[in-house]
């Protein structure tokens, strides 16, 4: 009697918890959006440029490793179930509507998480613990102005960029192997790549990006600012916003495309 | 102006503050003593609220700032300069740029006067030499001196200091002492400063609170503090070799 009641109180307990630091986060993030027209004021014009540099530079070597490499795994896998049939000409477009699509802004996603948002995390956070945070507002600088809106600023604007990037790559990774493995010729690869997909798979590829960008530095800045206990609330600040970030970004990546193709 | 009326703040399972009143005067220099987790800092953040009581009231200049919009706090807020325990520099940005932000973020100034102005509370304490250094590559006493520099900056009335002295040496810590006690005398600040250093405490303090297990078990001036009956005070000052008779008394009367 008593453990079930227990237990169903904790979980309770866990849901609000759950339901509050949503909230926050979200109070957060709108705040950081009305301040969006502040980007390139005399204030945070510094801050912005610099994270946006961050963020296209610190993972591009990634990017383009991973984006190559998924086009090259598309294509071979794609292509050797199309050989079956004989109609290997159009791994072009199977990998160019998957990489426009999803593949592009979900790896894109996944890379700038792991990196650019863990180290905005593990900022903020060990902000926190040496209560550079408690200064600012005791100065009276809103850090949601302050720290949250260039970051916001820079990974919602970086983040497209990065996906198309990363598309054109993993396109590029799959016409070599087509051309290597699958004696596809490049330009017929083109040909049927840019028939087949269309612009729709283009906006909505990157409107995914745009907002897994808003969920990575939203999710990151929340946990940063969420950080207790010194050195290894940090670390652990870190590691959860990676996995959450994740999550969120599957959840959210499946309802976008839902949203549009159903 | 300041003062807390019967505050009490639960963090966890403990009673940090139980019930907790006192008043700090205009141009004092008030020093807040206890031991390791009595509850000093808790009390600074209550006077900024950067904690909030869960009862009882914080007034400052007559003002209860307990449920100040976002405004007034701002308002209640300037008032202050605090220098944090861990001096709480932004890294990323030099010595002169972090005692530059309050003045960049608030006022519109031209850049020499900003120059002026920082240049003057650098050379103040002695820091002209560090201020295109970040806060990573100058000694723990530099970032305490940057981190005060930029919390009188504001010209503010108030400034808390939390343990301004741990952690320096010897003749910086005196160095510190001296600043806070001319800040007092030239400029009519008032100052709360937490510290584990009773010399300095009795060297400084116009009045000397000491917290333990959540409650002030003495508030006096310093000659009242070193004959406190109380226990706690006694062994406290007994721990850093100071006795009620002795050439600490001097010391206070100098
Ligand atoms: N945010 C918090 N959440 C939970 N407990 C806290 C928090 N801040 C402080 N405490 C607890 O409150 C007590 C008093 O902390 P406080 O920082 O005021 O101590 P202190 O007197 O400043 O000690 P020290 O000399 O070590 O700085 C400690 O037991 C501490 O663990
Ligand atoms: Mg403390």
């Amino acid at each position: 009697m008593n453990y079930p009641v227990r237990s169903a109180e904790r979980v309770g307990g866990k849901v609000l918890q759950l339901l509050h630091n949503a909230g926050h986060a979200l109070v957060m993030l709108l705040e950081a959006t009305l301040y969006i027209r502040l980007a390139f004021g005399n204030r945070s014009r510094r801050e912005t440029v610099t994270q946006m540099y961050v963020t296209g530079i610190k993972s591009l070597a990634v990017i383009t490793v991973v984006a190559l490499f998924t086009g090259m795994i598309l294509a071979l896998q794609t292509g050797l179930e199309l050989r079956r049939y004989g109609q290997e000409v159009y791994i072009g477009s199977a990998v160019a509507v998957s990489m426009i699509r999803e593949m592009g802004p979900f790896m894109t996603g996944l890379i700038i998480a792991a990196s650019v948002g863990s180290a905005i995390a593990a900022q903020i956070g060990t902000m926190v613990v040496s209560e550079e945070i408690s200064a600012l507002e005791v100065m009276s600088i809103n850090p949601n102005r302050f720290l949250v809106m260039p970051r916001l600023f820079a990974l919602a604007v970086m983040m497209p960029i990065l996906a198309v990037y990363t598309n054109i790559l993993g396109i590029l990774g799959g016409a070599v192997v087509g051309s290597t493995q699958l004696g596809v010729s490049v330009q017929s690869y083109m040909d049927n790549a840019t028939q087949f997909a269309t612009n729709k798979d283009l906006y909505v590829g990157l409107f995914k990006a745009f907002v897994f960008g808003i969920i990575i530095t939203t999710v990151s800045c929340h946990q940063g600012f969420m950080t207790r206990e010194g050195a290894v609330g940090v670390g652990k600040a870190t590691r959860r916003s990676v996995i959450l970030s994740f999550l969120t970004i599957l959840v959210v990546g499946y309802m976008i495309t839902r949203l549009f193709y159903i | 102006m300041i003062r807390f009326e019967n505050v009490t703040k639960v963090l966890g399972r403990k009673t940090v503050l139980d019930n907790v009143s006192f008043e700090v005067g205009e141009g004092e220099t008030f020093v807040i003593v206890g031991l390791s987790g009595a509850g000093k800092s808790v009390t600074l953040k209550h006077m900024i609220r950067l904690m909030m009581p869960d009862s009882g009231d914080i007034v400052i200049d007559g003002e209860v700032i307990n449920h100040l919009g976002r405004r007034a706090l701002q308002e209640v807020r300037s008032k202050f300069g605090v220098l944090f325990q861990s001096a709480a520099l932004l890294q990323w940005m030099t010595v002169f740029e972090n005692v530059a932000l309050p003045l960049r973020e608030h006022l519109r100034l031209p850049e020499e006067e900003i120059q002026q102005r920082v240049n003057e509370r650098l050379e103040m304490l002695n820091l002209l030499d560090a201020a295109g250094k970040f806060p990573a590559d100058i000694s723990g006493g530099m970032q305490k001196r940057a981190g005060l520099a930029r919390a009188i900056i504001m010209n503010p009335k108030i400034v808390l200091y939390d343990e301004p002295t741990s952690g320096l040496d010897p003749v910086t810590s005196r160095r510190i002492d001296d600043m806070i006690v001319d800040m007092r005398e030239r400029l009519g600040i008032t100052s709360v400063v937490v510290t584990h250093d009773l010399h300095s405490a009795l060297a400084i303090g116009t009045r000397i609170m000491m917290l333990h297990q959540g409650r002030i078990v003495e508030n006096a001036p310093p000659e009242a503090f070193i004959r406190s009956s109380d226990e706690t005070v006694q062994s406290f000052l007994e721990s850093q070799y100071i006795t009620k008779k002795g050439k600490w008394e001097e010391l206070i009367h100098e």
